[in-house]
């Protein structure tokens, strides 16, 4: 009965996704050396460390998640805290659906509508010249700052459900108590709601971190050629050179990317995995 | 209340004329009242009474409409809770489950700017002195109800407030623990000497813990006076009928001698009181007799000369030590009368149904002219 239960997970687990990361696995462990002639090789990751771009873009890619993710939780904390603790009832409701909203259209659909706004013929560009802040229409595409603009508008939902639930559970007479006792807003945020909300805020950013980390239509589209993300260099290896051997191997290093950054967000913040999964 | 005549001392704490409304509801309703300093002042009435919007007005989280709070002389209008010289055990005592017992106590401390071994070592002491030495390091759902509630007292007294405000926090224990702490918790308000302000729906608690007592009702004190005045001498038919266990009889005043007011209860049962204020004949009154100002006789010459006797049925027998009681049936009326037994054991076999005769002093008892409602 409960193998039965558990099949459709299972199989899941293991055909969708531990088969192929073994079939991955074994391209990338090998080299090419006439057509149809494979031997086993340590090329390809040799290759990522001796070819300066490719651990840049890997680099710049971790490091543009980790902002994202962190940018991702200063503007949920709010629009958490809001939902949780002073909306009341309908009103907590319809925000949460305000939020959801983005969702019920296509990720391809909104990121284009974020070009329709930002492009030098959009219309915040058509706009800021009306106002008289620029003389001539600016480019708002092809930047970082836009790339992380809409990297944090795609995750901001799954960072705010998982905050909206810690905090929810949070006991409101404990911020009284807190104050009751002398401290003030800063203090009770840092003493009281932050470690409380803690699982919580691991759970979101390690959400949002993962899904940042292997985005790929986001940063393509609003980065232009200038996105440089870790995703794009995968997808060419595999679809523009054919090279799926290299592709593999990297996607192998973003794997131990995103778990190496888990790790250390764990350890770094003392949470246990487990909590924080029971908890999101 | 105003201070105890003798006392030099300035109230800790004073509302003149304090008004809340909530939505058309009059929550608090222009209360005046004042607190000596070093006294337990208890707070009683019915959920809904107001008695939680006071005291989170003496809090401060709350601001009254109208009126003017002081404490230690000063008046609090504007001033936030998080620098008002009061401190508050909550109901649900809300000690800090991220933290350990020796850093809910020093949070306070801490927020205060006190450097951190002089936190830690006043913590130790605060906790040592509600005994609970030792047991800074365990967490706080380590600790039994009663402990819990001494750390959040210790995390309040360790801040050396002007006033202790108290909101039920004996609410959520079971009884033999509540009984214990109601002893622990007059003692330690006697070994600190802060001014302890509590709240409670539970007269007991009210009665056994407090110096000065003010009943409230709707908005409102209806009493305030000694534990022992609001017992033997209500000023009101809430009050008494709030406090302590009474017989209430409602009627109307058949004839007055003096002050003795002939009762005559919608029952058709007649008895004597002693009228408290003026009563006119004619006149809707409430009568209460307490159950142990009535004496129980098997015979009427058991029972004290000069006193009306009246009969009854035993119709049960509500045994609780020393608590006992029977309920009887006024034998011609069926009025329901209740009467303390008493502890000498010689009612130990009395049955359901027995036949008993009983008296009390019409000066025991306490007749109020009412305005009927409605």
């Amino acid at each position: 009965m409960l193998a039965l239960l558990l099949a459709p997970a299972l199989l899941w687990l293991f055909g969708l996704i531990l088969l192929p990361h073994a079939d991955l696995l074994q391209l990338s462990l090998r080299e090419r050396v006439a057509p149809r002639e494979y031997v086993p090789s340590l090329a390809q990751f040799r290759a990522f460390f001796d070819e300066p771009l490719y651990w840049h873009v890997f680099l710049r890619t971790a490091v543009m998640s980790a902002i994202a993710t962190a940018l991702t939780l200063l503007v949920a904390f709010p629009i958490a805290w809001t939902i949780a603790k002073l909306a009341r009832g309908r009103m907590s409701a319809l925000l949460f659906v305000v939020c959801l909203i983005p969702f019920w259209v296509s990720e391809t659909v909104r990121t284009l509508g974020w070009m329709i706004l930002l492009r030098e013929s959009g219309v915040l560009p058509a706009l800021l010249v009306k106002l008289g802040i620029t003389q001539m229409p600016v480019e708002l595409l092809y930047h970082d700052a836009t790339i992380l603009v809409g990297l944090v508008y795609t995750s901001l939902l799954f960072m705010v459900v998982p905050l909206v639930g810690s905090l929810e559970s949070l006991d409101n007479t404990l911020i009284e108590a807190a104050y009751d006792l002398g401290a003030k807003g800063g203090s009770i945020l840092r003493e009281i709601v932050i470690p409380h909300a803690a699982p919580g805020i691991t759970a979101g950013c390690i959400v949002v971190f993962m899904l940042t980390l292997g985005n790929y239509l986001t940063p393509t589209m609003l980065g232009g050629k200038n996105s440089q993300w870790f995703t794009e260099t995968i997808y060419t290896q595999f679809i523009t050179r054919f090279n799926w051997e290299q592709g593999a191997a990297f996607g192998f290093l973003l794997l131990g990317l995103s778990t190496a950054m888990v790790w250390l967000g764990l350890k770094l913040s003392g949470q246990r995995f487990s909590d924080v999964m029971r908890r999101s | 209340m105003s201070a105890l005549p003798g006392t030099a001392a300035a109230p800790d704490l004073e509302a003149r004329g304090v008004t809340k409304r909530f939505a058309g509801h009059q929550a608090v309703d222009n209360l005046s009242f004042s607190v000596a300093r070093g006294s337990f002042f208890s707070i009683l009435g019915p959920s809904g009474c107001g008695k939680t919007t006071l005291l989170r007005m003496i809090a401060g989280f709350i601001a009254p409409d109208g009126g003017d709070i002081q404490i230690g002389g000063r008046s609090m209008a504007g001033v936030a809770p998080n620098r008002r010289p009061v401190n508050m055990v909550f109901q649900q005592l809300a000690l800090f489950p991220m933290m350990s017992v020796s850093q809910n106590v020093a949070f306070g401390l801490a927020r205060r700017g006190v450097a951190r071994a002089e936190r830690q070592k006043r913590a130790e002491d605060m906790l040592g002195r509600v005994g609970l030495a030792g047991a800074g390091n365990k967490r706080v759902d380590e600790l039994s109800g009663g402990q819990r509630q001494r750390v959040a007292i210790a995390r309040s007294m360790v801040l050396e407030p002007t006033l202790l405000l108290l909101d039920e926090p004996l609410g959520a224990l079971d009884l033999k623990l509540r009984e214990h702490m109601k002893i622990e918790l007059k003692q330690l308000q006697a070994a600190f000497g802060t001014t302890f302000v509590y709240i409670t729906h539970d007269q007991s608690e009210a009665l056994v813990l407090s110096d000065h007592v003010g009943v409230m009702n709707h908005g409102r004190f209806e009493q305030l006076g000694t534990p022992q005045e609001l017992y033997y001498a209500p000023a009101t038919p809430f009050v008494a009928g709030f406090v302590g266990a009474n017989n209430k009889l409602s009627g109307k005043a058949v004839s007055i001698d003096g002050e003795i007011v002939e009762v005559l209860a919608a029952e058709g049962w007649t008895v004597r009181a002693r009228r408290h204020g003026s009563v006119a004949v004619g006149a809707a009154v409430e009568a209460f007799v307490r159950p142990e100002a009535t004496i129980l006789g098997r015979t009427a010459a058991e029972l004290p000369a000069g006193q009306p006797v009246h009969s009854g049925e035993v119709e049960s027998l509500l045994f609780d030590g020393a608590n006992s009681a029977v309920l009887l049936r006024e034998e011609k009326t069926r009025f329901e009368f209740r009467i303390a037994l008493p502890q000498t054991g010689q009612f130990a076999d009395l049955k359901v149904g027995a036949r008993v005769f009983f008296a009390f002093d019409p000066e025991r008892a306490i007749c109020f002219s009412v305005t009927p409602r409605g």
